[in-house]
């Protein structure tokens, strides 16, 4: 009796399949998404609740109910938060300092095949390294392809300059293309910042820690709670606020993040600050009506033309070659602007950046290190690929 | 999570099966090819390697005996070694014979503690246990009233204190025996495994507490580090289990198996999308299926189980005997169907399906328009769509916020439906006469393992064969990427 179930359902969702894969290509095609009266997915979707004029002018005035989250403290009493204390100054670290595991581990392989004549062994520990270093096999291949090439034409016998030929390769892989690896800032204007990326890769805490650097550096900021689906989310970027002295704009537990972001805006543009960071929910790359949300909410920043400056991917360095997948489906949605690679000290490996950064061309811009304010650092190529092979 | 193995796999296994017999440079070729499908699933590199060799040596031992079907063959002792890698006993925690058993929750920062310390409660709950929750995660900001908030949503108690992970742990033993409560999880903060203060302070507080039930929380996403973590991890404060989170995203998941392998101790349940009710025991055979491309039939065939009643199961062998199939019956299936969860999970569940369907996306919100437009006909229309003309089309339309091109292509593609139906009851007779007859040969002899809770001699993999279904004739294009 119970095949027979499944035959049908087979057939059902058969056929459903069909039907609906013709629906998406369509409405793909330009139609707007239709909100349906009862969406049955894991989030509702509920079409932004006010109405949203395009353009909000400066100075306008705002909804009393709109802007009201700007004055409540945002939380009570949680026994983590540390004193309030004068926001602090971030020292940056350095990347190299923080390098040291995978410096270690890289440089180990390395060394085990120093002072040896060139043969297949030494071809295969290389690979392995890399793999090993989740750099992934077409990047891998890639590079030992290069590197295979030079030493045949330089007739490069000694395995250590085959190791500094793989380092020029790897070099040149990051210095690709000139790329601009700077976080894009009008002075004057309301520059926004947002942040994307899959669950659990630091969104939250990069905005802290960036929002303590950029305060102080001198601009005002201000924090778009954007995460409404995550179970105290607003309470984590509402500590953040407290600790670093920027501007929070939260809304609703499971209340729309695209009003969140319409008041954000409202707010950041009546008051004249230089930085929107928007904090979003973290959404795996593959949920279709998720990445339609994200889209959803850039189309809310947009309307004041030119306001974003960046958006940028949150990854997270342990990743393996999901990592890629990511990239490319939130590039897609969201045109994704830059990557923030986060817990690059613990990964003895880091070898994700390579591949992202070969594969699509999209910059590193920013680097988690660790968990005081200063590990959060701007990406730099030559360091990274040096601390890989120095000891 | 593991589509793309398969599809690895199975372009290996259908290069194979057209040769005919298996050669010693097969063996290699089989084997570089496994070894780039289990690295490009982030399967840690030396995992790998160790499996392809066991792969490879048995793959030649076979050969010498029976060289029949080599590519099943191959496949089999791959699946066999893929159950071998994942297995152990999952779903189980273990119980102490003095209450409240501690279940302590340790991983990297983001990998899923606190909403998988949730979702287990939750679980056990379910089971008649009496859960508490426990924040210890003092580290991350707003850790603590994430689980608070979550511990109301699953209906448990909590507890925490602004104090310090292992006084937090230590009085919530108190707490639960003072509200009776039997199982304790405890959330501890995310850290690295390379971290030794903060790995310092997880010992302590195992040392303390002394967990029965010491669980790693990993990530489906992760890569090669995986090997390292549960390595340290398991080192620092002994695992007697992994959760494996997220693995609802497209991710390989390699990571599982490596995870296994290195640590040697089960995986227990997997995370299978955001909200609390979407976590399982995992599976390690399913799993292993899956990867083969064989799909996940048996997890399919309990949601069945689950979600349709048995008035409704009579109704389904009705309509595939008689093929007495109407838009009603559409309806109540397919809302049946939407009640095992996304279409999308179902769909990455059946067995056999065509590889154009693999990578579909499905949203489920045009679901709902298809359930409008059934919804707006009158009952003798759904009885008899073949009554429904030109203005009755249009009336159809206008209730359901559709237009009649969209009504006309329902109604054609339940033509069709109707046509399938009525070849698929066909089939269904001969399958249950089949099922009989076996039933009587395999008195006695225990042969042919029967799929567990299935009727004996069902084929399986007839049943997910779906190759003889004209796709186009439902209008089915691929989708271009």
């Amino acid at each position: 009796m119970l095949p027979v179930i499944i035959i049908v359902a087979v057939v059902v969702v058969l056929a459903l399949t069909t039907f609906t894969v013709g629906r998406v290509r369509s409405r793909r095609g330009g139609r707007d998404v239709v909100a349906p009266p009862e969406a049955p997915i894991s989030r509702p979707i509920t079409p932004s609740a006010r109405p949203t004029a395009p353009g909000v002018e400066p100075g306008a005035a705002v909804e009393a109910g709109d802007l009201a989250p700007l004055a409540e403290a945002p939380v009570e009493s949680a026994p983590e938060a540390p004193p309030l204390a004068p926001p602090e100054v971030p020292v940056k670290a350095r990347l190299r300092d923080r390098l040291g595991r995978t410096r270690a581990a890289f440089a180990g392989y390395v060394r085990g095949i120093a002072g040896r004549k060139v043969d297949q062994s030494t071809w295969d520990d290389l690979e392995e390294a890399l793999l090993l270093a989740d750099v992934g096999l077409e990047t891998t291949s890639h590079l030992l392809g290069a590197v295979q090439a030079r030493a045949k034409e330089f007739k490069v016998t000694d395995a250590d300059e085959v190791v500094a030929l793989l380092r020029t390769e790897i070099e040149a892989l990051l210095e690709q293309s000139g790329v601009d690896r700077t976080l894009r800032e009008v002075p004057g204007e309301v520059n926004v910042w947002m942040f994307v990326g899959v669950n659990g890769v630091g969104k939250t805490t990069t905005i802290g820690k960036l929002a303590a650097q950029q305060i102080a550096e001198g601009r005002s900021v201000v924090l778009a709670a954007g995460d409404t689906f995550r179970a105290a989310a607003a309470e984590q970027l509402g500590l953040w606020a407290d600790k670093t002295g920027a501007t929070i704009v939260r809304g609703q537990a499971d209340g729309d993040p695209g009003a969140v972001v319409f008041d954000a805006m409202s707010a950041a543009t009546s008051r004249h600050v230089d930085l929107l960071l928007v904090d979003t929910a973290g959404r795996l790359h593959t949920k279709q009506n998720l990445m339609a949300e994200l889209e959803k909410l850039k189309r809310i920043i947009d309307r004041t033309e030119g306001a974003l400056k960046e958006v940028l991917l949150v990854i997270d360095a342990t990743t393996g070659q999901n990592g890629l997948q990511q990239a490319k489906q939130f590039a897609e949605a969201v045109d994704v602007s830059g990557i923030v690679l986060t817990k690059l000290d613990g990964t003895a490996k880091g070898g994700i950046v390579l591949a992202i950064q070969a594969e699509l061309g999209l910059p590193v811009k920013l680097v988690g290190v660790g968990e005081q304010l200063g590990d959060l650092i701007e990406f730099d190529p030559r360091e990274f690929a040096s601390a890989l092979f120095e000891e | 999570m593991f589509e793309s193995l398969s599809e690895r796999f199975e372009g290996i296994f259908s290069r194979l099966s057209k040769r005919g017999r298996i050669s010693p440079a097969d063996v290699e070729e089989v084997g570089s090819e496994l070894r780039r499908a289990l690295l490009a699933a982030d399967v840690n590199a030396r995992v790998a390697r160790a499996f392809v060799d066991r792969v490879k040596e048995r793959a030649v031992g076979a050969e010498v005996h029976q060289a029949l079907n080599p590519a099943q063959q191959v496949l089999k002792i791959v699946n066999d070694e893929l159950v071998t890698m994942l297995g152990g006993e999952t779903g189980k925690i273990t119980m102490s014979s003095k209450p409240p058993t501690i279940v302590l929750l340790a991983g990297l920062q983001g990998s899923g503690k606190t909403t998988h310390a949730a979702k287990l409660a939750r679980h056990l709950k379910s089971q008649g246990l009496q859960p508490m929750l426990v924040g210890a995660d003092l580290q991350r900001l707003a850790a603590v009233e994430q689980l608070r908030t979550l511990a109301e949503r699953v209906d448990v108690p909590f507890f925490s204190e602004a104090s310090d992970p292992v006084t937090v742990a230590t009085k919530s033993l108190a707490e639960a025996a003072r509200l009776g409560r039997n199982v304790v999880i405890i959330d501890t903060a995310g850290r690295l495994q390379i971290d030794d203060d903060l790995m310092d302070e997880l010992q302590h507080l195992r040392d303390t507490v002394h967990p029965h039930n010491t669980l790693l929380v990993i990530d489906a996403m992760i890569g090669q580090q995986a090997v390292d973590v549960a390595e340290e991890f398991n080192r620092r404060i002994g695992l007697d289990g992994v959760i494996i989170t997220k693995i609802d995203g497209d991710a390989r998941g390699g990571a599982a198996l490596s995870v296994k392998e290195v640590v040697g101790k089960p995986i227990l349940f997997a995370g299978t999308g955001e909200k609390l009710d979407e976590f399982e025991v995992f599976h390690p055979d399913r799993m292993a299926s899956r990867i083969l491309g064989m799909g996940d039939l048996m997890t399919l065939i309990e949601k069945a189980e689950a979600t349709f009643d048995t008035q409704q199961k009579e109704r389904a062998e009705e309509i595939l005997r008689d093929g007495s199939f109407t838009l009603e019956d559409f309806l109540g299936q397919l809302q049946q169907v939407r009640k095992m969860g996304p279409l999308q999970q179902v769909i990455g569940m059946m067995p056999g399906l065509p590889k154009e369907l693999k990578g579909v996306e499905v949203d489920d919100r045009e679901v709902v328009r298809i359930e409008a437009i059934i919804q707006s006909m009158t009952a003798a229309e759904r009885m008899k769509p073949e009554i429904i003309n030109g203005s009755r089309r249009n009336r159809i339309a206008m209730g359901s916020g559709t237009s009649t091109n969209e009504v006309n292509k329902l109604l054609k593609q339940f033509k069709e439906m109707q046509n399938m139906m009525k070849s698929m009851g066909a089939m269904g007779k001969v399958m249950q006469r089949a099922g009989k007859k076996n039933k009587k040969k395999n008195k006695g002899k225990g042969a042919a393992r029967p799929a567990a809770g299935l009727p004996a001699g069902v084929d399986l993999s007839k049943l997910g064969d779906l190759s003889g279904l004209d796709l186009s004739k439902l209008g089915f294009e691929p989708p271009k990427r």
